[in-house]
């Protein structure tokens, strides 16, 4: 599996940034998460691990005052064997209402890319993302896997205020804003699904690594299911992914 | 319960401790006091640990109630804090009476002060820290009528305790120790001197981070993927706009950090005011 030889660079004092190629793959995605296992399992003297698309970065405790030494001891945790089948994740599958009064970018959007609303939620739906990380706001998932035809710069003008759920496309990407907002992304939808509860034990139900399905619901079904959501008693639809 | 009633908001007002650590690899941010320093030295002088939560105050300090005894400590910016009308002085411990009246107005220096309560305050945990912030902890900043819960308060003691002398340095010193940051060595030679010797005026600030006004040399074309940022951690905008992210910042970034701020330099910055200038020097590991 070794075959990248990521870099190793000091963050100011309290932080050692590890890097891969700068590209989005599934292969750097598989590496990042291996290596932060083997981190959790063998390194100490850590806050927090922090992944991004080609990078994973060691937020200190306390000052390092050994950067070379840690680096060493970094380099032989990444040598060490792993085995691959530890890493199967799991598709989780995201009810999203495509209304125009959800959609509040949808009529200049469809113009934009000169679709029909059906042809978006085809492609939108068929697709299988994949989350590199969380970042932005608390729970925000970073996708990868939206298909070319759905690209479109983001907004020039981003809004003040995203609704909390809002699923939006900007660029090459699309997410949910698990929080009302500011966001340059063209809102094409919403989701009822709570991606970040405070409350619970583990806020978050995403992990890098894991795969978003989303499919379609009609506006009555959104408010029943967001009813349920807010009684807890909705259960995301969730399947194990082997690759 | 022991506790003190926000008679009158200040400017901005939120319960802080040393922030929340662990989460951020799910997009929560760090979060916790600004000026670290000075919110250490109001909890060492009542014997708090540096882990008691503290009230950080911006600009304009608030008029606060006490509804029972308790011992407090102020540090930071100096809002000319007052008890029932009379000055009292800052960095020393202070007894209040049930009842007493504690008046801050505006910072004559400095931007944040703070006001740590024998045992800290007890506002609601959330994610393993009392750090208000949106999303995450219910009280996000003061207003009317918050009643602030705070620890058990031990025996008034007697008055007398002399007051430490500040160190103007912490307020008045324009420079900003940094590292250097991951894409440091994208800047040209040429900029990284600018970035070196030129002084930048603050055009912004609030608790995710400062701006800087745009530098015309400092202009790039340089991309970077999405990747860690931390407070401290210093980014440059195409367009040639630095900023110094802050406490509240987010977990992640697009712009190269080209600086990394010491902790005592993100502590020295807190207590700057829009329009003041600072400069960077660069320090090594």
């Amino acid at each position: 599996m070794q075959e990248f030889n990521p870099s190793y660079k000091t963050f100011g004092n309290k932080a050692i940034l590890i890097e891969w190629p700068a590209k989005i793959t599934d292969e750097i995605l598989d590496d990042i998460l291996i290596f932060k296992k083997k981190i959790k399992r063998h390194f100490k003297g850590f806050s927090d691990l922090v992944p991004a698309y080609n990078s994973l970065t060691i937020i200190f405790q306390k000052p390092i005052t050994d950067f070379n030494k840690q680096v060493d001891i970094l380099k032989n945790i990444y040598n060490i064997e792993w085995n691959i089948k530890n890493l199967e994740c799991d598709i989780w599958h995201i009810p999203v209402c495509y209304d125009a009064e959800f959609g509040l970018d949808l009529e200049f959007y469809l113009n934009a890319k000169k679709l029909s609303i059906d042809q978006l939620i085809d492609l939108h739906t068929k697709a299988l993302y994949t989350v590199h990380f969380i970042g932005f706001l608390p729970g925000f998932p970073y996708l990868g896997g939206l298909p070319e035809v759905l690209h479109l710069p983001r907004k020039l003008n981003p809004s003040l205020n995203v609704p909390k759920g809002s699923v939006g496309i900007g660029g090459k990407q699309t997410g949910v804003y698990t929080m009302e907002s500011p966001g340059g992304w063209h809102i094409i939808g919403k989701t009822p699904i709570s991606f970040f509860d405070v409350n619970l034990k583990e806020p978050c139900f995403l992990k890098a690594g894991d795969k978003i399905k989303f499919f379609e619901i009609s506006k009555d079904e959104y408010y029943k299911i967001s009813k349920a959501v807010e009684k807890q008693t909705y259960i995301v639809k969730m399947e194990i992914y082997h690759a | 319960m022991h506790s003190i009633q926000v008679i009158k908001p200040g400017y901005f007002d939120s319960i802080q401790d040393l922030g929340r650590f662990g989460y951020a690899s799910i997009g929560v941010p760090i979060s916790g006091v600004m000026d670290e320093v000075s919110a250490n030295l109001a909890n060492a002088l009542i014997r708090n640990s540096s882990h008691h939560a503290v009230l950080e105050m911006s600009l304009i300090g608030p008029v606060l109630l006490f509804q029972k005894e308790a011992v407090i400590a102020i540090a930071g910016a100096d809002m000319l804090p007052k008890l029932n009308n009379i000055p009292v002085k800052m960095q020393t411990k202070l007894s209040v009476k049930m009842g007493d009246i504690l008046t801050f107005s505006k910072a004559v220096y400095g931007c944040r002060s703070y006001l740590a309560v024998k045992n800290g305050f007890k506002t609601e945990q959330k994610l393993n820290s009392y750090a208000a912030f949106k999303g995450i902890t219910d009280l996000v900043k003061l207003n009317k009528g918050v009643i602030l819960p705070i620890g058990k308060q031990l025996k008034i003691f007697r008055f007398g305790h002399s007051s430490i002398k500040v160190d103007i340095q912490h307020f008045e010193s324009d420079v900003l120790e940094a590292y250097k940051g991951p894409e440091f060595e994208l800047l040209t030679p040429k900029q990284q001197d600018i970035l070196l010797s030129a002084t930048f005026q603050i055009v912004k600030n609030s608790r995710m981070g400062y701006q800087f006004e745009e530098v015309l040399n400092l202009v790039h074309k340089h991309e970077i993927l999405t990747s860690a940022v931390m407070p401290g951690t210093v980014q440059l905008t195409q367009s040639g706009k630095l900023m110094a992210l802050m406490k509240d910042c987010q977990t992640t970034g697009g712009y190269p950090r080209i600086l990394q701020l010491s902790e005592d330099a993100i502590s020295k910055l807190a207590q700057k005011n829009t329009c003041q200038k600072i400069k960077f020097k660069l320090i090594h590991l």
